[in-house]
């Protein structure tokens, strides 16, 4: 296995764990029903694409398909206000399935014959794979800390009481309007940026690679790893990035057995391999706890201190 | 020509809303977004090809796949989507993508087991076409409308004459109340999943003798398309889903047949059911403040 392989299958896990992050901005945190991320992968696939063939430089161009799916997500965001659960799920499904049919008949995104992509240049050399990771690995750092810092900032917490209770959350004064849209905005902009990515990472997109597929594969990501946590959605997606390699002797059953995996996971374990309720998790952390005994608070020591005076009893 | 394609429409709408009518049933009761009702169309279009060709028998063909396919989803409601949404703080997505995954898996277990290639009922009406009046029929789309109507009677004996019906209406109006009130409502869900999967094979054994072909892809467009018409109907409304299958096939054959569009076929029930929603976001026949 020669590393160029592996950086290929490195570079394209990178981009779908922005993907993964990206839908879980929606679904995990805000608790909206997304079912067609796909199609703001694809619109920022193409912005990019667009820009760069016409001559455009690749960093604008990725600064654009940003811009231009995030527009896109402000309109459905606006669009969820008006839908419950179920039929923002399903709407999602339809927008999905209408952008993969646009991409694959508008003459401006090449129509069926797809677009032809040049790799850009960073540093004097044409980007490879291996610099695609890099690239896209720093990109997944900084979204990590932005979404840690969102996770403890007002926003962040609007979005845990919208998850849980659009209702009461509005009753306590939060702008659940304003929240919502913003977190469809982000989260469609980030699957915009790992959209222009791709489209120049793979040299050639077509409206295939933003089918309805696509967007069950970045669900499916999200659930096995456990929405709504940050280390979740990044396992899910390097695992199922990786999987269909590690089963390509059995390249017939590939599909059988990711569908097989994903339907055990969400009957036995909903939360996730890694999410918080999760006996693994549950597990990992209590030998983690063992080598990395938890930080004691300054309540911490008073409990203690006055069992210590009690001869340890409580 | 015109009423030509009425009739095509027809048919073509019959078959939708059979089909869609598994995804209502079951939406009506465990508020479930079921994909796999797909994968129940394509295996029942098969199991009843196994059948036809092993008895010569359209009816035992039918009756038997209608029953087996029904069977599987009582297996499929006790093992896997009940327990599922007996969890509590379940995200409503997560039953939608149990469903998707079992869908995938059918079709994959399908193309595995049956192989990749078209098989073709070739059954022998007889005739290869009936004139009435101007307008010519395919036997095929004779055999639809019987067995649709016929299957929508039964549908709307069981629900509105048998005390089953009555825990169904029971269930579907307020689970809890209904529980409550001494309905057995697991009953009311198996009966949800029984009906709902064979009508959906039905639909697949019709749609086996409409085109003459079928193939382990058979479920991939009613799976999607059958969410836009169960939206249409007003989720988990009977009569409406009956009148939104109708509606799309009307939209899909006339659209295609006298103007041209960018988009396929097959998008179109998604662009009229996005821009109803925004007009009216509780479908067409819905009630109000359903949640």
């Amino acid at each position: 296995m020669g590393s160029a392989y592996l950086f290929s299958i490195l570079s394209t896990a990178a981009i779908f764990t922005l993907l993964a992050l990206s839908l879980n901005i929606i679904t995990g945190y805000a608790g909206q029903a997304m079912m067609g991320i796909a199609a703001f992968f694809g619109i920022g696939a193409y912005t990019a694409a667009i820009i760069t063939v016409a001559g455009g430089n690749f960093w604008l161009a990725l600064i654009v398909a940003i811009i231009v799916s995030g527009i896109f997500g402000v309109l459905l965001g606006v669009i969820s206000l008006r839908l419950q659960a179920d039929f923002l799920a399903i709407t999602t499904i339809g927008i999905n399935f209408v952008m993969a049919a646009v991409f694959n008949s508008l003459k401006i995104t090449g129509g069926t014959l797809g677009l032809t992509t040049t790799k850009p240049m960073l540093f004097g050399t044409q980007m490879n794979n291996t610099s695609f990771f890099l690239v896209t690995l720093v990109f997944i750092v900084i979204v990590c800390l932005l979404i840690t810092k969102m996770r403890h900032s007002w926003f962040g917490m609007a979005l845990a009481s919208i998850e849980n209770d659009p209702g009461a959350s509005r009753s306590f004064g939060i702008n659940v309007n304003k929240y919502q849209i913003l977190a469809f905005t982000i989260g469609t902009a980030l699957a915009g940026l790992a959209g222009g990515l791709y489209s120049h990472r793979m040299g050639f997109i077509s409206s295939s690679d933003f089918a309805f597929v696509v967007s069950i594969e970045i669900v499916s990501m999200c659930v096995i790893g456990g929405l709504g946590t940050l280390r979740g959605p990044i396992f899910g997606a390097v695992f199922l990035s990786i999987l269909p390699e590690v089963l390509r002797f059995a390249n017939d059953y590939r599909e059988l057995v990711s569908a097989l995996l994903l339907v055990i996971m969400v009957r036995f374990m909903p939360e996730g391999l890694l999410g918080d309720d999760s006996p693994v998790w549950k597990a990992i952390m209590k030998l983690w706890r063992k080598f990395v005994p938890k930080k004691k608070t300054r309540a911490d020591l008073i409990v203690d201190d006055y069992l210590a005076e009690k001869g340890g009893k409580s | 020509m015109f009423s030509q394609q009425i009739m095509n429409a027809l048919a073509i709408g019959s078959v939708y809303a059979l089909t869609a009518m598994g995804a209502t049933l079951i939406y009506g009761i465990l508020g479930i977004l079921d994909i796999a009702n797909a994968g129940a169309y394509l295996i029942g279009a098969y199991l009843g090809w196994y059948i036809y060709y092993a008895t010569g028998s359209l009816a035992v063909a039918f009756i038997g796949s209608i029953i087996a396919v029904g069977l599987l989803g009582i297996v499929l409601q006790r093992y896997i989507y009940s327990p599922i949404l007996a969890k509590p703080h379940t995200l409503s997505i997560i039953p939608l993508v149990a469903a998707v995954g079992l869908f995938t898996m059918s079709s994959d277990l399908v193309r595995l087991i049956c192989g990749p290639y078209s098989k073709s009922y070739d059954y022998d009406f007889g005739v290869t076409s009936i004139n009435i009046g101007s307008i010519v029929m395919v036997p095929a789309w004779i055999l639809i409308f019987a067995l649709t109507a016929l299957l929508l009677l039964v549908l709307w004996f069981i629900l509105n004459k048998t005390k089953l019906g009555l825990a169904w209406r029971a269930t579907a109006n307020d689970n809890e109340i209904a529980r409550v009130c001494g309905v057995n409502t697991n009953n009311a869900m198996a009966l949800s999943y029984i009906l709902g999967y064979g009508f959906a094979a039905a639909a697949g054994i019709m749609v086996g003798l409409l085109y003459n072909s079928i193939t382990p892809a058979l479920g991939e467009v009613p799976s999607y398309k059958m969410l836009a018409i169960i939206v249409l109907g007003g989720l988990g409304n009977p009569l409406g889903t009956v009148l939104a299958g109708l509606i799309i096939g009307f939209v899909e054959v006339f659209a295609s047949a006298y103007a041209s569009f960018p988009i396929p076929k097959d998008a179109i029930a998604f662009v009229v059911l996005i821009i109803m929603l925004l007009i009216k976001p509780e479908g067409l026949m819905g009630r109000k403040n359903k949640v």
